[in-house]
């Protein structure tokens, strides 16, 4: 086998190692998601297929499967059916950058944030161009809210990520865990880690933002005249972003793959373990708040974005640069 | 002063922790489902199920064709045909509910003077087709007698409140 193939092969196995747990994760995260909602409403949740109902998410799985994919006979064929597949597409694409430890990464670019924060932005197009194919008046209400809000919060999104690139001085991902060691960003950097978080669940479209699928007033929002498997790619690719979103936070805030504290018992355990668990103590804060909290007016949640989030991150822009350099400590 | 506090309560987002708090105690306390077809609730004694046309301890009928139970339906759900048997008691030819019409008032089994049609502890007799909801009198008794145990039970803790 020529060098070449090799390498080709072992990318594949990479890329291979990476999808498949990320969509294990995704059916794990909508029993997790389940089983929270019913506990704090004092339900069990799915009990019943398998160990504690654990297999609830691949018979669900199967079902779509097998169900009849309905297109609207108004709607534009080709883009009704792309748009789900570019989704899931761009919400698995994401995941070439992401380091779940020091040396496992498909790709170790020097732009690493950038990369994703330029994919998470494209996510708006998958959206957009399911609600336009439709050519149905509740996809496309709310294809136009998904896109107004996901550029809302994107820019706070980046005004955060500003902050902790100046912290950091590079844009690469491993670079950015490895200046956490001694502290995670999330304590010094505090009010941007919660910033953050509330504007990931507005990103990825999670109560109490959830407006572009809100069953009040839109039925189910842009995949409203969606059907099997390619609802279940919708929704695939919103779960995959949750986890994406969710690792992201665990990158710039919470450490990585290092551990809480430095020392023996916890260090020797290997940094992929805490990486999951951190990612999945954020998805767990995703849907605790879930399960708390109303879903916002569509006015509330502008005013949130461009009136509160944006001057404050753009204050502690200009806060932490300042206190970087009045010291300082500012990174080559 | 009111409006730093105010401030400060936004700010810290403390409202929003104060409901996170509340529904984390309500993740931990126990759940209230119960695994239904293998689990189940509690039934009243006066709990008015599917209806059973009940014996006498020897094996005979208790109906004895009054019709009042007929009469007292407010859904008319009841249809009952009389005649003289051989040994000259009078006793039903036909007794039809129809199941589908029935609102469970439980009227019937308060107008019966023996104590003949009652409505059974049973909730679980769905059926896949509507003909099978229109009881006739064989039904009826055999109901009778797959319950009696229970209906007898039933009548007996709530006869002190009849």
């Amino acid at each position: 086998m020529t060098s070449l193939s090799l390498e080709i092969t072992i990318g594949i196995l990479k890329i291979f190692s990476f999808v498949v747990p990320v969509l294990v994760s995704v059916a794990l995260l909508v029993y997790l998601e389940r089983k929270v909602l019913g506990a704090v409403q004092l339900r069990k949740g799915p009990n019943v297929v398998g160990p504690f109902g654990i297999l609830q998410s691949f018979a669900d799985v199967l079902k779509l499967l097998t169900k009849e994919n309905l297109l609207p006979s108004s709607s534009n064929k080709f883009l009704f059916i792309f748009a789900p597949m570019l989704t899931l597409i761009l919400s698995l694409i994401a995941w070439a950058v992401i380091p779940i430890s020091s040396t496992y990464v498909i790709a170790n670019i020097n732009i690493g944030i950038l990369y994703l924060f330029a994919v998470s932005s494209f996510g708006v197009y998958g959206v957009i161009i399911a609600g336009w194919a439709s050519n149905s008046k509740y996809p496309f209400l709310g294809a136009l809210r998904s896109a107004a809000q996901m550029i809302s919060y994107e820019v706070s999104i980046g005004f955060v990520i500003i902050t902790v690139l100046i912290c950091v001085g590079s844009l690469n991902l491993i670079d950015i865990v490895e200046s956490q060691k001694n502290m995670w960003f999330a304590i010094p950097l505090l009010p941007m880690f919660v910033v953050f978080i509330i504007s990931a669940l507005a990103e990825t479209n999670r109560l109490p933002f959830d407006l572009p699928e809100d069953e009040a007033t839109l039925v189910a929002g842009f995949f409203t005249e969606y059907s099997s498997i390619s609802f279940g790619l919708f929704f695939l690719a919103e779960y995959a972003n949750m986890i994406l979103m969710s690792s992201l936070t665990v990158i710039l805030f919470l450490g990585g793959w290092y551990p809480p504290i430095d020392i023996f018992p916890l260090n020797a355990i290997p940094g992929i373990f805490w990486f999951v668990i951190k990612v999945f103590l954020i998805l767990f804060v995703f849907l605790w708040v879930r399960a708390t909290f109303p879903r916002y007016r569509y006015d509330q949640l502008m005013r949130l974005g461009w009136k509160i989030f944006l001057p404050l991150t753009l204050i502690w822009v200009v806060i932490t640069s300042a206190f970087l350099f009045y010291f300082g400590l500012l990174p080559n | 002063m009111t409006t730093l506090i105010k401030y400060i309560k936004s700010f810290t987002l403390f409202e929003l922790m104060k409901g996170l708090k509340l529904t984390i105690t309500y993740f931990f306390k126990p759940k209230v489902t119960l695994n239904y077809p293998n689990q189940k609730g509690p039934i009243s004694p006066r709990f008015r199920g599917e209806h059973a046309l009940r014996r006498y301890p020897n094996g005979e009928e208790r109906c004895i064709a009054c019709k009042l139970c007929e009469a007292v339906c407010p859904a008319q759900a009841i249809t009952i045909e009389a005649e003289p048997k051989p040994d000259g008691s009078r006793r039903t030819s036909r007794y039809d509910i129809d199941m589908t019409k029935c609102i469970y008032c439980g009227l019937c089994e308060e107008a019966c003077p023996v104590d003949a049609i009652v409505e059974g502890p049973n909730f679980e007799y769905a059926t896949e087709t509507r003909e099978e909801l229109l009881y006739d009198k064989e039904k009826l008794l055999r109901n009778g007698d797959i319950w009696e145990k229970q209906i007898s039970e039933n009548l007996k803790r709530d006869s002190k409140y009849r």
